[in-house]
């Protein structure tokens, strides 16, 4: 348990130098908001439209440290400040639309493509030496390949060219967004081929991490002696030797879980999925840092709430954690 | 009354430069309850030949020629190459068990002990319930010195010499018939390493199974088995009681080994090695393999390798035996 606290007291610790961070770094770049909106209307503004805007965005002239107090209430009552691009929507909401259709999607993808990537790269190294070894260089060759260009290829076939499938939005536009099946199955529908793209693009390093690491693991003794006490091979694959293989492909898992948030970029994009990545890109596109601040923010808060949960699975996991050090 | 017999057993390395030797024509007996000690040097074969026997060689490495059998308390005999891969499963433990080298790497390290016990009793004792899985764990533990509720610990939290004893009360689990030992002390300290021996000694007493003891220790061999074997370079080049190896070695190999450690008693003497490195099994120097280091080597040990015959230690009713060209076949004809 000492364990656990002092990784929550280090996360905590981290989570507070991203939160300042992300205060400090827009606030020590030259110009603000109000100057970007201002030269986009080419500086047609009235001095006191720029003075209301400054205090929509809650630009002061306040100390920095004052500043940096009144950001810290404000961020515990959530409050992340004004979208440019959607103004004047609340940072906060853009995110709370746009992160569950990330989060679903991306996150449903990655565990897919974790269980079957980490199955295969087991079976892979358990019959080596067989068929399965010709997945290998198809592994390999995926593991080089983009995301974005399986996407456009999943798109041209499935979407464009036999048309099984729709190429953007996250539902239909004749379904009425609610809790009936026939939303659900038009959210499922149009999910299909950017979650297909997602675990394809990704699923060859799982398969490759988990192989790896696996057939080290088969060469240990206890896999060996385990073989000798007579137990049945799936016995001996999965609990003596995957269950030990899978250790340090936990961390990279976690990871990845970290890096749901922040949505599978291209991904989105490329299938217009209104997902937290093409608000990103928006941000990005119309210079809007109170979004793109937000949107980091919470990227980096779920890397390291993901972080926490695989120390949380690797104490459960690997009972060598469970040591006190004295 | 031999519960293991192995004929001209040869296992060979498949490599791209060709099979590697790794065991040649080894016939060996091993009898009821016996502590047969199999010694050598790092590379001799004798793990390779331990493995061969529970069938847990993998590749490159693969079963040429020969064969082993096993005679089970009834009196009917197995095929032990033969088997299939169910049949193979069901010997396994219940038939041979294998106490491996370090305790450290053949425990599971994310299981507890009682559970890497209760999981055999699992397979072969599946009538067996919850309940005396867990008695049996628990007796098997103490059994072997481990107090009850260390049942529940994991192999990181035991002693070096805790962890051994865990895994022959592993081994023990359902009363095997032959317990190979690959080098079951290397690892440990002097002390712990006796106790471990006694026990071994005690449980055999109680048990009954025979035990073949691989180490390259020989000073330990002497002390434990009943018999040892001699490996050099994949061969058997000796065999015989310890007593009679001890006080009339034959091979100049064993010979060699013997006058390799001092004694703490008995008048002193020069501590003479073995000169030379072990072979390289990919190129055996022709005729005996040993010749290039043994100090007595004729001209004939250049080109005839010498077969394991009965030597002068069996005329004395044990059943000694050497593969040496000298005196006749003989072997060397000096005291240790």
């Amino acid at each position: 348990m000492r364990f656990l606290a002092r990784r929550l007291g280090f996360y905590l610790l981290t989570a507070w130098a991203a939160i300042t961070l992300n205060f400090l770094i827009p606030r020590l770049m030259p110009g603000d908001p109000v100057e970007l909106l201002v030269a986009r209307m080419k500086g047609n503004v009235e001095p006191e439209a720029i003075d209301a805007m400054r205090r929509a965005f809650g630009i002061s002239d306040a100390s920095l440290w004052q500043q940096y107090l009144d950001y810290l209430g404000n961020l515990a009552r959530g409050e992340l400040g004004r979208s440019i691009t959607f103004f004047p929507t609340e940072v906060s909401t853009v995110i709370a639309d746009s992160l569950p259709w990330t989060v679903g999607l991306v996150g449903v993808a990655t565990l897919i493509s974790y269980l079957i990537g980490t199955s295969l790269g087991v079976l892979m190294a358990w019959r080596r030496g067989t068929w399965l070894d010709g997945v290998l260089p198809a592994a390999t060759f995926m593991h080089a390949v983009p995301y974005f260009w399986v996407a456009l290829a999943l798109v041209f076939v499935f979407g464009v060219t036999l048309q099984w499938f729709p190429v953007s939005r996250a539902y239909g536009l004749d379904v009425m967004p609610g809790m009936t099946g026939e939303f659900a199955a038009s959210v499922l529908y149009h999910a299909a081929l950017p979650a297909v793209t997602i675990v394809i693009a990704s699923m060859a390093d799982r398969i490759l991490g988990m192989r790896n690491v696996m057939v080290t693991t088969l060469g240990e003794d206890y896999v060996v002696m385990a073989e000798a006490k007579g137990l049945t091979s799936r016995r001996v694959m999965w609990a003596y030797a995957a269950r030990n293989a899978i250790l340090p492909n936990i961390t990279s898992f976690a990871l990845s879980l970290g890096f749901v948030v922040g949505g599978s970029v291209l991904t989105e994009i490329v299938f217009s999925y209104p997902g937290i990545g093409s608000m990103l890109l928006k941000g990005v596109e119309n210079e809007d840092f109170p979004l793109m601040q937000g949107i980091f923010l919470v990227i980096s808060l779920a890397v390291l709430v993901a972080n926490f949960l695989a120390d949380l699975a690797y104490v459960v996991l690997d009972p060598r954690t469970r040591q006190e050090s004295e | 009354m031999n519960v293991l017999e192995i004929r001209d057993l040869g296992v060979d390395y498949l490599s791209q430069s060709g099979a590697v030797h790794a065991v040649a024509d080894v016939s060996l007996d091993l009898r009821r309850g016996e502590i047969l000690g199999l010694a050598g040097e790092s590379g001799s074969g004798k793990s390779t030949l331990a493995n061969a026997v529970a069938r847990l060689l993998r590749p490159p490495a693969a079963i040429t020629s020969g064969s082993v059998v096993y005679h089970r308390q009834d009196g009917t005999a197995v095929d032990v190459l033969a088997l299939k891969r169910d049949e193979l499963r069901a010997f396994r433990w219940k038939e041979l068990a294998v106490v491996f080298q370090s305790a450290m790497n053949s425990l599971n390290p994310v299981s507890t002990v009682g559970a890497q016990i209760e999981d055999v009793l699992r397979i072969h004792a599946p009538k067996m319930s919850r309940n005396d899985r867990s008695e049996r764990a628990v007796e098997l533990l103490q059994r072997v010195g481990i107090s009850a509720d260390r049942r529940r610990s994991y192999p990181h939290e035991l002693s070096g010499g805790m962890r051994q004893r865990a895994a022959i009360a592993i081994a023990l689990a359902l009363n095997p018939e032959v317990i190979i030992m690959d080098e079951p002390t290397t690892a440990l300290d002097v002390v712990v390493q006796r106790d471990i021996l006694h026990e071994i000694r005690a449980l055999r007493e109680e048990y009954g199974f025979a035990v073949v003891f691989i180490t390259h220790d020989l000073s330990l061999l002497m002390e434990i088995s009943d018999r040892i074997a001699i490996m050099y370079a994949g061969r058997v080049v000796e065999t015989g009681t310890a007593e009679a190896l001890h006080r009339t070695p034959r091979h100049p190999y064993t010979l060699g080994l013997l006058r390799s450690f001092p004694r703490l008693h008995g008048p002193r003497e020069e501590l003479l090695g073995i000169p030379g490195t072990p072979p390289d099994l990919r190129s055996l120097p022709p005729g005996c393999a040993f010749h290039p280091r043994c100090g007595r080597a004729v001209e004939e040990c250049s080109t005839r390798l010498p077969l394991l015959t009965r030597g002068p230690n069996g005329s004395d009713g044990s059943d000694g035996e050497v593969a040496c060209l000298l005196n006749g076949g003989r072997g060397v004809e000096e005291t240790s």
